[in-house]
């Protein structure tokens, strides 16, 4: 009888089901379960020390409507994922083109470049955030040279420019890798036949090296976008969303409204709200790449 | 068919979960207890005499097998703590910190510990002091023990000040001078001789602005109203005190400025206000140091306290053993013990004498002049309901006031603006 069910289809179906269980559990658990969660809190209203949960329907999404900080937070999001992405993106490509040539030392920079990658994040923003102070060390360094540095985490501009030059530096070794093993990838008679045909090396990297490592740029243009909206602990380390609010970015904005001041329901829609964004960008870019990535493998 | 199957288990889950975060109530046992209680020391000697308390009521009490003293840092305490009960992981006791003491009184989530007291041996309930008790009452109910109430002074590094070739503050108390001009004029030359920085408020940096009320204070100034509906900010005490801080800070150069750290108690800062029950960390002083009251303002003399309770959060599933284990906690005998660390609020304890047995590192006249007297006339440090979102609003409205040409004056009507809107809720 169990010879009969057990017919070669089915074991391999069962096979299959178990090899995705582990990963499929995971998601569930801890993908699936949490954003559902998110979605039900958002439309409660949750007193945690009164120890209410009321439901309140479209309240927090009427509440999100009206906030007059929200509009403040998503800028602050925008400039610094504008910001981070165009910075860590053309550093990355540029080291990664430099450190693809065949000279010394280039194993010795690819390493350089890459150790802050696997630095513990809060230790690494707490380094910098001693090194930003007014007397700190970017700024003894400025005045060796003669220059009056600027009180780096207490303008408005310069807080901004420091969280994000924080975190490119911490992350660019990775794009970093990533664009060199797709110049490793691209065919070295390309670019012999374009020297044939008498092209400059310019001409080369925008018509060949660029159209060639086309996924490799929709890649990491997806995970540094997403990941710069997700910021957190440079922030809460190095400005506490300040001066003002200008670094209160979304994903901070939302930590203060839920565990500062618990408004957990509020800070749920806000994660809502987060979670759609992300969505939404991460569609048109792969939308998009039909249109700019011309070499897919 | 299959999508179906999996949707519908996922749906399944979600629910079995978000029941399971819901319910889970459970019924008062009367088995074994197990307490836990929150703290922002990690202070081996308070967690030492802590424990010695706890051994002392498990041996009365064999039902209760295990207490455990659980430190958070300092600086996340509240958000920790309130994360934990949102979680159904909250403590049975908790410190709170008066910032957070309307939240909590307010809200229900403590119970209420009148009975438990009362019926407590030898309890004396009669003996803490209406000052300290004040901020954790409602309704005419006490909601959390008021364990410590720390008054704030003025720390002094006397061979940084004589360096400078200055009057010492005592000797300037001495002389009847001890105010905020010559606070400010001394810590601006001790600055300027040694490099250092002049005087700190410990714990403002610039973010934690409720510890300015130890300066504004002395102007009358105040951040909202007793009633806490009126924003003071745009009040008169409040922008002359403003006034005269900006100008100590950016023209006199006596508050080192923002973005730049000092630890007094590393030798880095010539004077710093903060509470006594930080004179520990001055146990291996490499310098001579004093403790003096705060200088005088405009309005004469003033004291500002800072304030932590103890409470139990009715959630818990042992409740009243919590209580009670509070009530033995407080009782007389182990307050008499705590006053080594923590100033009590009960008036017996409240002598020179007593605290100085427990203070060795303070003179009886310190004793007397910074914590008995500004224990029985200090004001409480700001505080209000949902003061966490207040706090943050004032202090991004705050932020333009810490640059050099700032306009008082439209900065402060500003934190008004901010929080007006916060105060009225």
């Amino acid at each position: 009888m169990s010879t009969r069910f057990w017919t070669g289809s089915r074991r391999d179906t069962l096979a299959g089901y178990l090899f995705i269980a582990p990963q499929l559990i995971g998601s569930l658990l801890f993908v699936f379960v949490p954003l559902g969660l998110v979605f039900w809190y958002s439309l409660h209203e949750w007193n945690v020390l009164a120890d209410t949960f009321t439901f309140v329907g479209g309240e927090n999404y009427q509440a999100l409507a009206d906030d007059p900080k929200l509009a403040d937070a998503l800028i602050a999001t925008g400039f610094f994922s504008a910001g981070l992405v165009v910075l860590n993106l053309s550093l990355a490509l540029l080291l990664a083109v430099l450190l693809n040539q065949r000279l010394r030392g280039t194993v010795f920079f690819r390493t350089v470049f890459f150790s802050p990658v696997v630095v513990s994040l809060v230790a690494w923003t707490i380094v910098w955030s001693f090194l930003l102070q007014d007397n700190g060390g970017i700024n003894g360094l400025l005045e060796t040279v003669g220059v009056d540095g600027p009180n780096w985490l207490r303008g408005d501009a310069t807080a901004m420019i420091s969280v994000i030059v924080v975190q490119v530096v911490k992350n660019v070794g990775l794009n970093m890798v990533l664009f060199l093993a797709a110049l490793q990838g691209v065919p070295a008679n390309l670019y012999e036949a374009a020297t044939v045909d008498g092209a400059g090396r310019r001409r080369q990297f925008l018509s060949i090296t660029v159209p060639m490592i086309s996924p490799t740029i929709l890649l990491t243009s997806i995970i540094t976008v997403v990941g710069s909206l997700q910021v957190f602990a440079q922030i809460a380390v190095l400005t506490q969303g300040g001066p003002g609010t200008s670094t209160t970015v979304l994903v901070y904005y939302l930590y203060q409204q839920a565990f500062q001041f618990h408004h957990f329901g509020y800070g749920a829609t806000l994660s809502v709200l987060l979670f759609l964004i992300v969505l939404l960008l991460t569609l048109v870019q792969w939308r998009m790449r039909r249109k700019w990535v011309f070499h897919e493998s | 068919m299959k999508i179906r199957a999996l949707l519908a288990a996922a749906i399944a889950g979600v629910l079995a979960l978000g029941l399971a975060a819901c319910g889970g109530e459970e019924e008062p046992s009367t088995g074994p207890v197990s307490l836990r209680m929150t703290v922002w020391s990690s202070n081996e000697a308070h967690l030492k005499l802590f424990n010695e308390i706890a051994d002392a009521y498990r041996a009365k009490n064999p039902r209760v097998t295990e207490i455990k003293f659980d430190p958070i840092p300092f600086e996340s305490y509240t958000t920790t703590l309130t994360t934990q009960i949102a979680g159904g992981n909250g403590p049975d006791l908790a410190w709170l910190l008066e910032n957070s003491a309307p939240d909590f009184v307010g809200s229900g989530a403590l119970l209420p510990l009148d009975d438990t007291l009362a019926k407590a041996d030898g309890y004396n309930t009669a003996d803490l002091s209406p000052a300290a008790t004040k901020l954790w009452q409602a309704d005419g109910k006490l909601f959390a023990y008021p364990f410590s109430t720390s008054p704030f002074g003025v720390f002094v590094n006397n061979d940084m000040v004589k360096a400078a070739g200055q009057q010492t503050p005592a000797e300037l108390i001495a002389a009847n001078q001890w105010t905020w001009e010559k606070a400010v004029a001394v810590a601006a030359a001790s600055s300027a001789k040694s490099g250092k920085a002049g005087l700190v408020v410990r714990d403002f940096d610039y973010k934690g602005w409720d510890n300015l009320s130890t300066v504004w204070s002395g102007w009358g100034a105040q951040a909202w109203s007793a009633d806490g509906k009126t924003c003071g900010f745009d009040q008169q005490p409040m922008v002359d005190a403003m006034t005269f801080l900006h100008h100590a800070i950016f023209t006199g150069k006596a508050l080192p400025g923002p973005g730049t750290t000092a630890d007094f108690f590393a030798g880095e800062a010539a004077m710093t206000i903060t509470q006594i029950s930080r004179t520990s960390l001055l146990k291996d002083a490499k310098f001579g140091w004093d403790l003096v009251p705060l200088p005088t303002g405009p309005k004469g003399e003033y004291a500002v306290i800072g304030q932590a309770g103890l409470g139990a959060l009715k959630k818990g599933k042992n409740a009243d053993v919590a209580a009670d284990f509070l009530a033995f906690f407080t009782n007389p005998d182990n307050s008499a013990k705590l006053a080594a660390y923590f100033p009590p609020p009960r008036t017996s304890l409240l002598t020179a004498e007593t605290l100085a047995k427990t203070n060795p590192l303070l003179k009886p006249e310190q004793l007397q002049q910074v914590v008995i007297d500004g224990i029985s006339s200090g004001v409480v440090k700001p505080s209000h309901t949902g003061q966490a979102e207040i706090a943050q609003a004032v202090r991004a409205a705050l932020d333009p006031l810490w640059k050099p040409d700032a306009d008082v004056k439209a900065v402060l009507g500003g934190v008004c603006s901010a929080i007006n809107p916060l105060l009225a809720k």
